[in-house]
């Protein structure tokens, strides 16, 4: 038993030890503790250092509002995580726990000159001091603040934990698993409706969990909360979530949980997910958050063992752990009464209750006294005592007069209970300001939600299960009728009182520091000198002085901070305003936002149905949006300029194979479909013969290029239209939202067929040579089947459309078959095409190729503000059509105008010289910069067979200028001399395409 | 309705159908909770009609065409699922040539062989809904996805669509290059819902 556990105290197991390290010391704890209560339970309170001041910092709360005792958890060398909550981590055999933002260690922190230098270091100091000398900031300032900045280590090694979510739905979601939050659930669960009841903690039950004085239907809070527990589980229509946080609330109702399934775990099973985002989609949200306690705002409220008093409760009457000895309480409220009463019947020594309140009225108070507490009301604590751990209380009639110092080894605190409107806020819903309570409540609802219990300001604890099950049953009849309320026998504590702002001793005049914000380090003195210095709004005030902008989000400060605002502008709270409360709740880590989508499951990665024959193969692939394509086909000893070289040889000097798989499909059917295509695209399509296909020259409104592709014309009604590889989806929406908008009236339907078929090209001179021994029913001499044919026919013995289309400059057929059958009939079309001397060949070889028969790609020539005309196209546009997507976008001012930019072709000077895509091109290269650029290079290649490099390019008047001298300066001075040609560099009369 | 120009395909072949490579061959992952198999082939087009040809086209397929979202039609080993009112899919066992089977409808339709371009999933088990909504968002209880209820729907970033062949039983069809996604998150979800 450690030293400050107290014997039968607590509902946890004496026998069932862990051990574990803080800081490399071992400790042991109990099954069941947080790591903030073995440490307690230990005696250490210190557990951190403030961010800014590095002051001792100990532990607030015994929750997940915890702002000050944050640590980093250590696993192994790749589970590292820092910002942990000693209140939220639970202990497990083996549990590695550092302290963070000290060094060389937790007791002497060399950071703490910060604290010396306080006064220098006030609201704003960053924004004031660093501005000069102006070069000081890159080297000096700017390098020392950011080493300075942030708290813990983050880990250096890629997350070896797995990660889930999922999507549910359930009639009711409850978030809150405290009184009110159980009611609603037993409620909505006994009508019959699904339910999900969410809580943060490792169980349910809230603050019966410290409130002891609480007895239900002859049960013990705590008790009653198990039975219903069980009750719960047991019931089909039920999940209830623990370890799960409630963080996010969206439109419409959709709710977002962080559950965490492992980390309370000594050995987790490694096919285990650490956590798990849930993602609700609810009928009705019953929010059931309770209410988070505050803490008071005086002179040195932040050493280590200045504590909530609920947070002490929870310590003894839980996990039956002492937080002191001597212990002070400072209040403003009757629930701090409470704590003093606990833990004087449990053995500790109470020196004082310090009551803000002149006459406090409640039992308790009375009942304080009888135990032979001494209360001092009116009076506040004005000062502390101690270094690591406060040693003193001095304590001051609040309107002034004789201090007294008592010795304390632990002071509670409790400024009154703030409602945790959070997940309200968060749901759109407007908060109202209780003036007499000093707090914000739930206003009117805007989503099918309702707030139950303490978070919509009750404190009565019949008020809050009468609430909790109305809200349960109303929302299990769709929000219909009344509840029947009430008839349960209920004991209860009194929770009443509380202030907001600061005490005697941290007001204007005083110059001590009295801590609002702990994580942040922020003071009642800086936010009045915010005030001081013009700032009027609470969210300007908030970013200057960073109140509740560190990872608790200013669960215990804000309204606080607000207050003292307030005070100082000398305006009304409400007119104050109150900060936006944000996602999530609590901090979440990426992991459980990621879940399922990393590594092979970050992006969709689609191979085609030949990719693996490509593989054996040898291939290099390259990504061409979430595709894997062959790139080039290195042999032995080759690197890729050798292999693209000889690929590009083979394919013109006997024949190439290629997988053209990727490229987009749709299949045009329908009795209008050659109107539809006509509209669609610039070129005529009416008089196209079936068995025919055409290029086709696609536009946006505006007169631009959006795509391109290669159409056969299969039957009257059916068209086979294939699109860029990277255009396939946008281009059958851009068709369907026409259809669908614009031309309803048409018989024609669009079915996506790009996976139906692999699609192997053969190109080049032996090209039908080599698919002639698998080609059955159709004829494929020149004569019977010229460039630009299409048919259905056998090949390989697999149903296929062939074309005969070519994007080399060569002979070429494209053979389509069901997808299933790419690799045999692909090995089938290889077998006979290395008869033929012929080679496989990539991506990289196909650009090469059609580059030098001047074959625009859409997306690389182009780039959303090219015109047909732009790129040599005009040929494209059926010269008699009245009507198409775009045609009167080119008939624009600008699009006509002279000087656009036009594709043509380069040669270097210098043979060798190669050029850059996206190189800029200038006439002059002497001219003074900034350079008037006439375009850049938009292809760049080294072409085997004109044995030299060549490019296109998009340049001003470019077909104005065959043979101009243009010049293309590089980076580094060096200067390319170019000389402006055409952009067919192969086969200009266009022999070689027809055999 | 095709007034093909061309001669037709031809029957006789001097060479056999050749191998058919599905896309998830050997792929397997199995718990008590949930198995996650590789569907078998199929035959598959995508239907697109008018209300007016929805009779004929009903008696071509021997089964009447499914009126109502979420609901399949089916007539021995053939089904049609409802995915617009204009669309569906029909599906059938891989011998069968759907195509063949609407050529001679004159009523104003679209068919287009889709056989290939998807590829099957089978997710079963007692977690398959938790398994499911690893990535997919709508709700799967039996209540309001009852048996053979079928949808269009998403899966992560993969489009499916989704049937409940029997209570415990799920068909996912996706498209060919997607199916290995739809695949690994398919077993990644069945992980996690093995835990409960």
């Amino acid at each position: 038993m450690t030293a400050h556990r107290i014997p039968k105290a607590g509902r946890l197991t004496p026998a069932r030890e862990v051990r574990f390290s803080f800081d490399g010391k071992a400790m042991t704890g109990l099954e069941g503790d947080t790591l903030a209560s073995a440490l307690l339970a230990n005696g250490v309170h210190l557990v951190g250092r403030s961010f800014k001041y590095h002051r001792p910092r100990g532990i607030l709360s015994a929750g997940s509002e915890e702002p000050n005792a944050l640590v980093g958890i250590r696993r192994d060398a790749a589970r590292q995580t820092p910002n942990v909550r000693a209140t939220v981590q639970e202990v497990y055999d083996g549990l590695e726990a550092v302290s963070q933002n000290r060094w060389p260690s937790l007791s002497f922190d060399t950071g703490a000159i910060n604290d010396i230098g306080a006064p220098f270091f006030s609201a704003g100091f960053y924004y004031k001091t660093f501005m000069w000398p102006k070069v000081a900031w890159k080297r000096l300032y700017e390098p020392n603040i950011r080493a300075a900045a942030g708290l813990g280590v983050a880990p250096d090694e890629p997350d070896p934990d797995l990660y889930a979510s999922r999507y549910a739905h359930c009639d009711v979601l409850i978030a809150g698993g405290g009184a009110a939050g159980i009611a609603a659930a037993v409620a909505a669960a006994d009508a019959g409706v699904s339910v999900i009841l969410a809580d943060e903690q490792p169980e349910i039950g809230g603050a019966l969990r410290f409130e002891v004085g609480a007895s239900i239907d002859g049960q013990d809070g705590w008790s009653w909360a198990r039975a219903q527990m069980a009750k719960l589980t047991a019931m089909p229509n039920v999940r209830v979530l623990t370890r799960c946080t409630v963080f996010g609330y969206h439109a419409q109702n959709m709710v977002v949980l962080a559950e965490r399934l492992t980390d309370h775990l000594a050995n987790p099973a490694p096919e285990m997910s650490r956590e798990r985002l849930w993602e609700v989609r609810a009928k009705h949200v019953i929010l059931a958050t309770g209410a988070i306690e505050r803490h008071m705002v005086f002179p040195g409220n932040d050493r280590p063992g200045v504590m909530l008093a609920s947070a002490a409760r929870s310590y003894l009457n839980h996990f039956g752990v002492a937080v002191g000895k001597r212990v002070g309480i400072y209040t403003a409220n009757d629930s701090a009464y409470y704590a003093a009463l606990d833990l004087k019947r449990a053995g500790q020594k109470i020196q004082a209750i310090v009551d803000l309140r002149d006459d406090p009225k409640s039992s308790v108070v009375e009942e304080a006294r009888a135990e032979g507490i001494e209360v001092l009301t009116g009076h506040g604590v004005v000062a502390t005592n101690g270094r690591l751990r406060v040693s003193g209380m001095i304590t001051r009639p609040k309107d002034g007069g004789r201090e007294r110092n008592f010795s304390v080894d632990a002071l509670l605190t409790s400024a009154g209970w703030t409602p945790s409107v959070h997940l309200f806020s968060q749901s759109r819903g407007k908060l109202a300001f209780d003036a007499k309570r000093q707090i914000f409540l739930p206003g009117a609802n805007v989503q099918d939600c309702v707030s139950a219990g303490a978070c919509n300001g009750l404190e009565d604890l019949a008020a809050v299960l009468d609430s909790g099950y109305a809200a349960g049953e109303q929302a299990a009849r769709n929000g219909k009728g009344s509840a029947a309320a009430g008839g349960r026998k209920v004991q209860r504590e009194s929770w009443s009182g509380g202030m907001v702002g600061a005490g005697p001793g941290a007001g204007p005049e005083d110059t001590s520091r009295a801590f609002v914000d702990f994580q942040n380090d922020v003071t009642a003195k800086d936010i009045r000198q915010a005030v001081r210095e013009g700032f009027r709004s609470i969210e300007h005030v908030k970013r200057f002085t960073t109140n509740g902008m560190a990872t608790d989000q200013g669960k215990t400060s804000n309204l606080h901070g607000l207050a003292i605002a307030a005070e100082a502008l000398d305006k009304p709270i409400p007119e104050v305003g109150l900060t936006t409360f944000r996602q999530p709740f609590t901090p979440v880590t990426f992991g459980a936002l990621v879940g399922h989508n990393r590594g092979a499951l970050f992006d969709v990665t689609r191979r085609t149905p030949m990719h693996q024959w490509a593989e054996d193969h040898g291939a290099v692939f390259e990504d061409v949006g979430t595709w894997k394509r062959a790139w080039y086909f290195p042999r032995a000893g080759e690197n890729m300029h050798a292999a693209v070289a000889r690929e590009c040889r083979t394919v013109r000097e006997a024949a190439g194979v290629f997988d053209a798989s990727t490229l987009g499909k749709i299949e045009v059917v329908g009795p209008d479909a050659a109107t539809f295509l006509e509209l669609m695209y610039t070129n005529p399509w009416q008089k196209l013969a079936p068995g025919r296909c055409r290029y086709g020259l696609m536009l946006r409104e505006d007169g631009f290029i959006y795509d391109d592709g290669v159409i056969g014309r299969l039957a009257d009604d059916r068209f086979h239209v294939t699109t860029t590889t990277g255009g396939a989806p946008r281009v059958l929406q851009h068709m369907e939202d026409y259809l669908q908008t614009e031309f309803p009236h048409l018989n024609v339907w669009l079915t996506s067929t790009s996976e139906q078929w692999a699609v192997i090209a053969v190109q080049g001179p032996k090209a039908r040579e080599i698919i002639a021994p698998l080609v059955e029913g159709c004829d494929i001499s020149d004569e019977a089947m010229p460039h630009m044919s299409a048919r259905e026919c056998r090949v390989a013995g697999a149903p296929a459309r062939l074309f005969r289309m070519s994007f080399t400059g060569e002979r070429g057929f494209e053979i389509n078959v069901p997808a299933d059958y790419g690799p045999a009939v692909m090995e089938m079309v290889w077998a006979q095409a290395q008869n033929h001397g012929a080679c496989m060949y990539g991506t990289e070889t196909m650009h090469v190729l059609r580059a030098e028969k001047g074959y625009i790609i859409v997306g690389q020539e182009t780039d959303g503000t090219v015109t047909p005309n732009d790129c040599g196209l005009d040929w494209a546009i059926g010269k008699k059509k009245t009507d198409f997507v775009g045609i009167r976008g080119l008939k624009r001012p600008d699009l006509v105008a002279a000087g656009r930019k036009q594709l043509v072709g380069l040669l270097t000077k210098n043979q060798k010289h190669a050029l850059e895509e996206g190189a800029q091109i200038v006439a002059d290269p002497k001219q003074p910069k900034p350079m008037t650029m006439l375009g850049h290079v938009t292809s760049a290649y080294w072409s085997p067979t004109l044995g030299r490099t060549f490019a296109l390019a998009l340049i001003a008047d470019g077909r104005a200028r065959m043979g101009e001298t243009l010049f293309v300066p590089m980076p580094g001075g060096k200067t390319i001399e170019v000389e402006v040609t055409g952009t067919v560099f192969y086969d200009e009369a266009g022999e070689k395409l027809h055999g | 309705m095709a007034k093909r120009t061309q001669p037709a395909m031809p029957s006789a072949s001097a060479f056999s159908l050749p191998r058919r490579d599905s896309v998830l061959t050997g792929r397997m992952t199995a718990s008590p909770a949930v198995t996650v198999t590789p569907g078998g082939q199929s035959s598959r087009i995508s239907l697109r009609a008018p209300e007016k040809s929805r009779a004929a086209l009903s008696r071509a397929l021997g089964l009447k065409l499914p009126e109502q979202p979420k609901t399949i039609a089916q007539a021995g080993s053939r089904t049609a699922i409802w995915l617009g009112p204009d669309e569906w899919l029909v599906l059938d066992e891989p011998e069968v040539d759907l195509m063949a089977a609407l050529a001679s409808v004159k009523a104003l339709h679209s068919a287009a062989d889709v056989s290939h371009r998807n590829q099957a999933i089978m997710v079963a088990g007692p977690s398959v809904e938790a398994t499911l909504n690893a990535g997919c968002p709508l709700d799967l209880s039996i209540a309001a996805f009852p048996v053979n209820a079928a949808t269009r729907t998403v899966l992560g970033k993969a489009e499916i669509v989704l049937w409940r062949t029997e209570e415990k039983t799920f068909r996912v069809e996706c498209w060919r290059s997607f199916a290995d996604y739809c695949f690994t998150l398919l077993a990644s979800g069945a992980r996690d819902a093995a835990m409960g």
